[in-house]
């Protein structure tokens, strides 16, 4: 449970368009019908007693604590199960009522050990309100009777424990589960006085299916479940509202401290893209910000065979800025550049993007969305005008037919795809476009999916262009919408290309592998059941055709009308937490912020009078294209904020060997990644915790993040940059982040009304936020789209196979995912316990191939493509099919894109991480680049402990 | 055929058989149970998955009904009744007597695998309190000594 801090009504709000007004203790009262009466009277301030109640899930009426009398009503109804009615009269306290809730108080606290002082709930505990709040003086019942204090504690989770003896049985864990996350995990073993919480089959929490989202540690009334680190340390003082610096869904937490120690992270009612969920990420797993891998002194060394040195803050700055000015004056203006990612801030990635562009004088800049959602911000810019998804998170609660493309959200959006299987528990048709069975295909109670198309890796082209020859040939078309909303003249075009039988259902099923009478279903479902939603993940984007899958699906949204209003939509699913952010900052070399070209001779004018300085009118450099120039000689300064290219990015062998040949890598980071092990200078970062600023999540909403603690290292990250500016000559005096954001506003349209005065005051903001849209937006392109005309763009999508194909060599395709457990690089969850769950990666892989090459489960092989070998554990599954392999990335000796090669989009260059052609087999030691790289790893940690401790 | 392997492939078909039915958890295990003498625990993960359940639910729903059992029974099941007709006409003193006799508590099984104890609660059989079933013989006017020699009789038998 949660300090009490935040109201808790009891039940949840009902959405009616009837208002009922009654009378509750002689005061009226007007309330949506099927509000509860209990809801209602905590509306004007009159909390009922209860226990069993809570508003986060559905009213059950066991406790009975909440009893109230209804006048002309027989008995004592429970307020939480009892709806309002007109004219209705309630009495919440009187003689009659206290004395049946001392009795019932009574019981409980019969069979509960009477430790308060020593318990760790002690405080802030609903039971012991409770006794206080029904005036309980005295227990007759005989504690040496039936009970069930010696039970035995569950410590088996790493972050919370569950001590039976101390449970009251109200069943808010077991709902919780169910309702809030959608795990059914929990349930109660027996019945009357043998009921019990049990996960499972009466097992470990750590053995059941729980997924550790910590929803039932808070809803718990006492401290039978409870956070061990409150066990730990007691109970927190002052909380802070803040927002998870982990995936795209951009949870709203409570930062509940003691002193500038965080005790928990608790989501926050409030906040609009949770709810008051969270993941095990969010709630449990930041450790890392204090773990003793942090480096707090900046550090420098001239070769990357030297030890490091720690110096001050001042030598470490001004060594980088003379090292990135002494080559550019060897090598030209254009041999240096700075990338940024997506988990900065937005002023963070701003700043570093001002950086290079005013302070290095080109455009060499780039963010990590390079590597994931690049063809997401071509395609829907190019089809809708805007780069961005088009709906809230909430949305989702009002679609008919959700498809879900090449994302895993149970997994990787684990709070959204809480939210989504609510959805799908109420009824909405499921429809999953992915080469693997991702839970929600029939691995989630209560879920299925009507249609999985499991298609080849790589042909996701040919399924589009296959859904779309249905609608159009079946006439599935929204006409009205086309006619009123697109540009018609490019839709006749499309109609005509995408009717062409080449991409009838019956031909595409020779490419793709789905059966055809699947694609037309699933087509029909989605144009004609009401509301039809698109979510979609790197599934899409990193491909050789990224682009082009985006555009079909912005295509296929359009010509079924499926935009402009709730429940329908395009949605790209954002790795990370600030993905959308950090592409709207203009961290990519073509674009300033709010997507607008660098050619673009007004908008540069614009930068230009405000950044006082000559800006550069050709794109920069992309990721990619660094590493070549550097393998070329030509690119040899890199400034890197917060992310880890030497690990992340494909072709792994290839970007080393640009970091190697460059002459000085600053990284700023807050651990010795693997890209710092090839840097020259190292700037300490700051954690999510120790700053202010804001992440934009997957819905465009602008969140804050707020300092709880004092950075560790002492500058917060946006400071270090404007240090490294002011040291290379380009003054930036910014005293706080606010300013920063003052700066995007004047100069970006679409952020034109965002403030943190605004911010604090609404909690987040959507945008485009502009004198049009003063609140935001949660639902974008409603009456017209952002293109220059306003009109919605159909464009060609032909598809074309990817050049990585199947051969006798290497006849298995690889293709990558996340897992709910670990975050991207794992840099962060890998110095948590998370590693509980997942500590190896793995390669499944289906049956049949894994007995053609003899290999069972457990077994090390090698996996094998035209870029390198690398050696994991096999996991055999039938989630994959026949000729498809698949692996997580989360640990840097797993060296899955030793494997990835360096074919990328076509559009964008975004890496092509979901398609590599490999061979599999079994082998008895790790491949020859793992022990080259375990080798470097550990001299590199060895330089790094001389460094540090002979300094 | 191994046993695990046989007893999986009874709970396959009889889930399968079922699932489409409206609630069909219950008749799903009545029927294990009648195939099987009891349902065992790794028959629940299929049944949920067949059902889109968790295990967690349906191992709620068995461990509700205490007809339902997770461990094989004895040879033969002695259902004693426990209802207010007997416990009048004495039927505690006799549920001491029997425990002490099959040393077993109630939903157990004796070690040699001969008898489980169930409580039951009314067989219909109040005018004859205190009351026994085994197997589909039930005993009316059940003493110490009777309940005795009906065991011995049924031990020598099997």
């Amino acid at each position: 449970m949660s300090l009490n801090k935040e109201k808790d009504f009891g039940t949840p709000a009902r959405e009616a368009d009837t208002l009922v007004t009654l009378e509750i203790d002689g005061f009226q009262v007007t309330a949506p019908a099927g509000t509860s009466v209990m809801r209602a009277a905590a509306g004007i301030g009159i909390d009922i007693p209860k226990l069993c109640a809570t508003d986060s899930i559905e009213p059950f009426g066991s406790c009975r604590l909440c009893v109230v009398q209804i006048e002309g009503a027989r008995g004592m109804p429970a307020s939480c199960t009892t709806p309002v009615a007109e004219g209705m009269k309630i009495v919440t306290q009187n003689k009659r009522l206290a004395h049946v809730r001392r009795g019932i108080m009574e019981l409980y606290i019969s069979d509960h050990p009477l430790d308060c002082l020593t318990c760790s709930a002690n405080g802030d505990c609903e039971l012991q309100d409770m006794a206080g709040a029904v005036g309980l003086r005295e227990i007759r019942y005989n504690p040496q009777g039936k009970n069930h204090l010696q039970a035995i504690k569950d410590e088996s989770n790493p972050y919370f424990s569950f001590d039976p003896s101390k449970c009251i049985v109200c069943s808010r864990c077991v709902r919780a589960c169910e309702e809030t996350q959608g795990t059914f995990a929990l349930t109660i073993d027996g019945r009357g006085f043998d009921s019990k919480v049990s996960p499972g089959q009466n097992e470990a929490f750590m053995d059941s299916e729980c997924v550790s989202c910590g929803a039932c540690v808070q809803a718990c009334p006492t401290a039978a479940l409870m956070e061990k680190s409150v066990i730990e340390h007691g109970t927190p003082e002052h909380a802070t509202v803040t927002t998870c610096a982990y995936c795209g869904v951009g949870c709203s937490f409570r930062a509940e401290m003691k002193g500038d120690q965080l005790i928990r992270m608790v989501p926050h009612k409030d906040g609009k893209a949770n709810h008051g969920h969270s993941c095990v990420k969010g709630r449990f797993a930041f450790g890392y910000a204090t773990h003793k891998d942090r480096i707090t002194t900046p550090m420098i060394r001239k070769s990357i065979t030297d030890p490091w040195q720690e110096v001050g803050w001042e030598e470490a700055i001004n060594y980088a800025a003379s090292e990135l000015k002494r080559i550019q004056a060897q090598y030209g203006k254009d041999s240096i550049g700075g990338i940024t990612s997506s988990r900065c801030t937005n002023e963070e990635t701003y700043l570093v993007q001002k950086l290079v562009r005013a302070g290095f004088g080109n455009n060499n800049v780039d963010t990590c969305a390079r590597v994931c959602h690049s063809p997401t911000g071509y395609g829907l810019k190019q089809t809708f005008g805007e780069s961005s998804g088009t709906q809230n998170f909430d949305s989702v609660m009002k679609s008919d037919v959700i498809m879900v493309i090449g994302a895993n959200p149970t997994d990787g959006h684990p709070v959204f795809g809480s939210l989504m299987k609510k959805r799908l528990r109420q009824g909405a048709k499921l429809i999953v476009v992915d080469p693997r069975e991702i839970d929600l295909v029939k691995n989630s109670p209560h879920v299925k999916a009507d249609y999985h198309l499991k298609l080849r890796p790589g042909t996701n082209v040919a399924l589009i262009n296959a859904l779309g020859h249905v609608v159009v040939t079946e006439n599935l078309l929204d006409e009205v919408f086309i006619e009123e909303r697109c540009d018609t003249a490019a839709f006749a075009k499309w109609k005509i290309f995408i009717a062409d039988p080449r991409h009838a259902p019956e031909q595409a099923e020779a490419v793709t592998g789905v059966p055809a009478a699947d694609v037309r279903a699933a087509a029909r479902l989605y144009a004609t059941a009401g509301n039809g939603a698109i979510y979609y993940g790197l599934g899409v984007t990193e491909h050789s055709q990224g682009s082009t899958t985006v555009i079909g699906i912005a295509n296929l949204a359009m010509a079924t009308g499926n935009l402009g209003r709730e429940g329908v939509g395009v949605n790209p699913l954002r790795g990370q937490n600030n993905v959308q952010g950090s592409c709207d900052m203009g961290s990519f070399p073509h674009e300033f912020p709010g997507y607008r070209h660098v050619s673009d001779d007004d908008t540069r004018r614009l930068f230009e009078n405000d950044w006082n300085v000559i800006l550069e009118s050709e794109p920069g450099l992309r990721i990619p294209n660094m590493f070549d120039a550097a393998s070329d000689g030509t690119f040899m300064g890199l400034y890197v904020e917060g992310e880890d290219i030497a690990q992340s990015d494909p072709d792994i062998q290839h970007v080393h060997h640009a970091l190697r040949s460059m002459e000085c890598v600053i990284v700023q980071d807050l651990f010795l990644n693997e890209t710092a092990k090839f840097a020259h200078v190292f700037l300490p970062g700051s954690s999510f915790l120790e700053k202010n600023g804001t992440f934009t999540n997957a819905e465009r909403r602008i969140s804050p993040v707020r300092k709880v603690m004092k950075p560790l290292a002492g500058y917060e990250d946006w400071q270090v940059t404007q240090l490294l500016a002011n040291a290379m000559g380009y003054p930036m005096n910014y005293s706080h982040p606010s300013q920063i954001m003052d700066e995007i506003a004047r100069l970006t349209p679409t952020f034109a009304g965002v403030s943190y005065e605004k911010i604090d005051r609404l909690g987040s903001i959507q945008w485009p936020c502009n004198e049009e849209n003063p609140a935001g937006t949660p639902t974008m392109h409603a009456h017209e789209f952002m293109r220059p005309n306003g009109k919605g763009l159909f464009m060609l999508t032909e598809y074309v196979a990817t050049e990585e194909r199947t051969t006798r060599m290497f006849p298995l395709i690889l293709t990558t995912g996340r897992i709910l457990s670990q975050y991207n690089v794992g840099a962060q969850t890998r110095r948590t316990e998370n590693v509980a769950w997942h500590a190896e990666d793995r390669l499944e892989i289906h049956p049949h191939d894994a007995e053609d090459r003899g290999i069972i489960d457990g077994d090390w092989v090698g996996i094998k493509s035209r870029s390198g070998e690398t050696v994991l554990r096999a996991l055999i599954s039938e989630r994959v099919q026949p000729g498809v392999v698949y692996t997580t990335f989360h640990f840097p000796e797993s060296g899955a894109n030793v494997i990835t090669t360096d074919n990328s989009d076509w559009a964008t260059n975004c890496p092509e991480y979901k398609v590599t052609p490999v061979q599999v087999s079994k082998v008895t030691q790790p491949s020859e680049w793992q022990k080259q790289y375990s080798d470097f790893s550990k001299q590199q940690l060895e330089l790094l402990e001389q460094g540090t401790h002979h300094a | 055929m191994t046993e695990t392997v046989s007893t999986q492939s009874t709970v396959k078909e009889i889930t399968r058989a079922l699932k489409h039915k409206p609630g069909a958890l219950l008749p799903i295990l009545h029927d294990i149970q009648h195939a099987l003498g009891y349902i065992p625990a790794d028959s629940i993960p299929v049944i949920a998955s067949e059902l889109q359940l968790s295990r967690a639910e349906v191992h709620g729903v068995i461990s509700f009904y205490h007809y339902f059992r997770e461990t094989p029974p004895g040879k033969q099941t002695i259902h004693l009744c426990r209802a207010e007709s007997c416990q009048a006409m004495g039927s505690k003193k006799l549920e001491e007597h029997v425990k002490a006799k099959l040393s077993i508590d109630y939903h157990e099984t004796t070690p040699d695998g001969k008898f489980s104890l169930e409580p039951v609660y009314c067989l219909g059989m109040c005018s004859c309190s205190p009351s026994m079933q085994i197997g589909n013989d039930v005993y009316g006017r059940v003493s110490n000594e009777s309940f005795d020699s009906v065991i011995d009789e049924r031990e020598a038998l099997s």
